[in-house]
């Protein structure tokens, strides 16, 4: 079944009005209350002198033209009354009329049941290192589950997270801010293309759409009502990801967090939110606990060390214990060699991952 | 009457033969130099005019002429001074005209009739060889390097008076006796001063031995620059050609202290501030530029992404080719710019990236990374991080001086050099990914390794060849004739390209 005219209509008026949205934004309107007014109550609330006009082209909406762009995009349209429309997004009162979904739609189908398991990652766009590798675990070892990892591309940990669960496969969903078949932010566009080539690109504006400001918190409400429990990875006070774990919480869903150091600024949002209440997540057998029920599944961990060879055992230990860089490891240039060997074959097994200023990190 | 004198005009890195032509003949007393001369040229009448006089020769009250020819070619510097002394010397039958077919002249004069210094004597000399004349006068300062050119009689001469004797048919004077050189051993820093970095060391072994180009990354003060500094201890001595072609340029370039074959290999360090032409080389009249200073040596960016990215794009095309053509109008000069390339740079823009206090984001980093991007990072074979050493590296024992590390870079180059006789390259940073699957033989480990490596994206393809290529090298410094797994183990500890987490499915 193909989208109903109404909610392709409804879809067009948002993405004719989204200047005036912005410019509503300025005034203090709260954008929840926007989204959930009925077409011609957003009209007369937002459009001002342009209201006549902006009523007539409402009416005079073409819905064999809008399909048609949707094809030649290759887009699929999925509206709030196709049954493949995500059971769990419904519950709020200002989910989107129509998700365009770029890549697999089948990836939005897993969503369709209610009980459906899926996590959303979201964090800061300027996480630390740490940060990154917890988000890229927690993302791997969720889809290695089969839980689907919802995430908004933005730089950072949703990229992170989004790049775990794709080392595994999948599954993972991608809500974005502009059209579904346009990669916001411009830099991320090869995990786009990744991202629709194998999974799924969802948003609630239509093909070629470029985001107002307004449309990322909107996104958020979307991401909060797809996942069954958000996880917060990094958050300053501020972070916009906090916006995202409200939401979720208020539609009842769990809010985890991963606790951060408490001697800087860059966690004091996700710690607080752990101060407040939600669940301390350590890695992502804590998330599947979660989501799934205790000792439903086991986090995937990769190779187990006692596998390696004893001289790769001992220089993973020795990382372990903080000897992180080459120059730690080896006091003369051919030990350094050798050690630059090993390590380039531990990174290579998967156990580490050459970070910023040559450290070596322990994956998760 | 009309005297021909000899004598030779620098142009790029070459000499070009000069006749200058002095006419005497009767009329208001005058002297006129004509032949595109620069300035210097144009001052040389006074110059030529008092030495004369106080050497105690007569300057003749006659209408002189003097042309430098070909006229086509613009003439520089103060060169032509004896030249024109000698021709009006000759002229005005002071001297004879017949010793002028065997000898040519080089030199500037001073008021008193000394001769000075000259820059790129080395180049007339060979110039004087190439053109077929027996002998060649010049400063006493400069003779040695001329004497570098064999089949050229020399004559070093300090005052015009002895040029004068020259021309009567007296012997030349001895030449000089070589300037007593400082033991080559204590003034070079060596790399036994060096504690810790043990990586960098290694890699900058690595570096020397295929002659590839380095990326140091690490925050300010960690001694990059001292490092870098001293791979010119470990590199193979200059061969007598390269010797050569390097005191030519730092002869041209008026950097050439001493009369002697420079006999350490180049270490050139531009600030960063530098211009596209100091870093390549221009100007009207071309001069050289970093690049081709740093012939047959190490050219060392401090601070990489600092420099302009016009300077930086300019030094794609010598990084290539080995040369860098410079055109002027109708003119064009080649400069030779064989050298290795070390860069340095922060590992992100507050220096601190992978410590707990490094405040980048990862759009910080990528912005960093971008402008170091494009024209260099490709033509970087190593990447070695140099974070700031632990308390205890510190302590430890010094390290393997640098004569030990050079033997084996020696034998290494032996190796390469063996492989690739026949193929004109010397180096396996020369490498073509054609002469990489002919003669680079991996081992079936070593393989395996390789194809994980690109499978799980931490290779790219064009990775590949450059971890191919130093993994060549570290088995050469092994001796090893195939490549091993950790030969390409250690090759991919040292790989330039960083994967960046959000990029892993990129």
């Amino acid at each position: 079944m193909i989208a109903c005219e109404r909610c392709l209509r409804r879809t067009a008026l948002v993405a004719r009005l989204a200047p005036h949205v912005e410019r509503a934004r300025h005034e203090r309107r709260r954008l929840r209350e926007l989204l959930a007014l009925s077409d011609h109550e957003l009209i007369a609330a937002l459009a001002g002198e342009r209201r006549g006009a902006i009523a007539r082209e409402h009416e005079a909406f073409d819905a064999a033209r809008a399909r048609e762009h949707l094809d030649a995009a290759s887009i699929e349209a999925v509206c709030r009354h196709d049954e493949r429309y995500p059971l769990r997004l419904l519950q709020a009162d200002d989910a989107p009329a129509v998700l365009h979904v770029a890549g697999d739609a089948g990836r939005l189908e897993m969503l369709a049941a209610p009980d459906a398991p899926a996590v959303a990652i979201v964090g800061a766009r300027r996480a630390g290192a740490d940060g990154l590798q917890v988000a890229h675990a927690l993302g791997r070892g969720l889809a290695a589950a089969g839980v689907t990892v919802i995430s908004g591309m933005a730089l950072g940990v949703d990229s992170a997270a989004h790049a775990g669960a794709l080392e595994v496969g999948g599954p993972t969903v991608t809500v974005l801010a502009s059209g579904a078949d346009v990669p916001y932010p411009a830099s991320k566009r090869s995990l786009h293309r990744e991202l629709v080539r194998t999974q799924a690109a969802v948003s609630e504006m239509p093909p070629g759409f470029k985001p107002f400001r307004w449309c990322f918190p909107a996104r958020n409400r979307t991401i909060a009502g797809l996942a069954s429990m958000t996880i917060v990875v990094e958050a300053t006070e501020r972070s916009g990801s906090l916006i995202t774990a409200d939401l979720a919480q208020g539609l009842g869903r769990a809010v985890g967090a991963v606790p951060g150091p408490v001697t800087g600024p860059r966690c004091a949002g996700s710690n607080a939110l752990l101060r407040d209440g939600a669940l301390v997540i350590r890695n992502a057998q804590d998330a599947l606990d979660e989501a799934l029920g205790i000792g439903v599944a086991t986090a995937m961990t990769g190779r187990r060390p006692d596998e390696l060879k004893p001289a790769l055992r001992g220089l993973l230990r020795r990382v372990e214990d903080g000897h992180d860089t080459v120059s730690a490891l080896a006091a003369t240039p051919a030990e350094a060699q050798h050690a630059l060997a090993g390590l380039s074959e531990l990174e290579l097994l998967g156990f580490l991952r050459r970070g910023p200023g040559g450290r070596y990190l322990r994956l998760l | 009457m009309l005297a021909h004198v000899t004598t030779f005009t620098i142009d790029g890195l070459s000499s070009r033969r000069i006749t200058v032509e002095v006419d005497l003949r009767r009329g208001l007393p005058a002297f006129t130099i004509v032949g595109r001369g620069d300035a210097a040229v144009r001052e040389s009448r006074e110059r030529v005019q008092t030495a004369l006089v106080n050497a105690g020769f007569d300057f003749p009250q006659r209408r002189i002429t003097v042309n430098l020819a070909p006229a086509h070619l613009r003439k520089v510097g103060p060169g032509f001074d004896l030249a024109t002394a000698c021709g009006v010397l000759v002229a005005s039958e002071q001297l004879p005209a017949a010793a002028l077919e065997r000898w040519a002249v080089f030199g500037e004069l001073s008021l008193g009739g000394e001769l000075r210094h000259c820059r790129g004597v080395l180049s007339v000399a060979e110039g004087a060889r190439g053109a077929g004349i027996a002998g060649l006068i010049v400063p006493r300062e400069c003779a040695r390097e001329a004497a570098l050119v064999d089949g050229l009689e020399v004559a070093g001469v300090t005052h015009l008076q002895d040029v004068a004797a020259i021309l009567r048919g007296e012997p030349p004077p001895e030449l000089p006796l070589a300037a007593a050189q400082p033991s080559a051993a204590g003034a070079e820093p060596d790399l036994a001063d060096v504690r810790g970095h043990a990586a960098a060391i290694s890699a900058l072994t690595i570096a020397a031995a295929g002659a590839h180009n380095i990326l140091l990354s690490g925050p300010p003060g960690t001694g990059k620059t001292m490092l870098a500094r001293r791979t010119i201890s470990i590199l193979p001595p200059l061969t007598r050609g390269e010797a050569i072609a390097v005191t030519r340029i730092h002869s041209i370039a008026g950097r050439h202290v001493g009369d002697e074959l420079v006999r350490q290999r180049p270490f050139r360090a531009p600030h960063h501030t530098i211009s596209p032409a100091g870093l390549v080389g221009g100007g009207s009249l071309p001069q050289p530029g970093e690049a081709t200073l740093a012939h047959h040596g190490i050219l060392f960016l401090d601070e990489l992404s600092e420099f302009s990215r016009p300077a930086l794009e300019a030094l794609r095309q010598p990084l290539e080719d080995g040369v860098v053509a410079i055109v002027r109008g109708q003119h064009t000069v080649r400069f030779p710019t064989r050298f290795q390339l070390i860069a340095s740079t922060n590992p992100c823009p507050c220096g601190m990236a992978g410590d707990d206090r490094c405040r980048c984001s990862e759009a910080d980093i990528a912005r960093h990374r971008r402008k170091l991007s494009g024209p260099l990072l490709d033509r970087m074979d190593l990447l070695v991080h140099m974070p700031r050493p632990e308390a205890d590296e510190l302590e430890r024992a010094v390290g393997t001086p640098s004569h030990e590390v050079r033997a084996s870079v020696l034998e290494a180059r032996e190796r390469q050099a063996h492989r690739l006789a026949g193929t004109g390259l010397t180096t396996n940073a020369e490498l073509t990914p054609r002469l990489l699957r002919e003669l680079v033989r991996a081992d079936g480990a070593a393989t395996t390794l390789l194809r994980l490596a690109y499978a799980r994206g931490t290779l790219s393809a064009r990775g590949h060849g450059r971890i191919l290529r130093v993994a060549r090298t570290i088995a050469d410094l092994e001796g090893s004739p195939r490549v091993r797994a950790h030969h390409v183990g250690t090759a991919l500890g040292l790989r330039e390209e960083q994967v960046l987490e959000g990029a892993v499915a990129a």
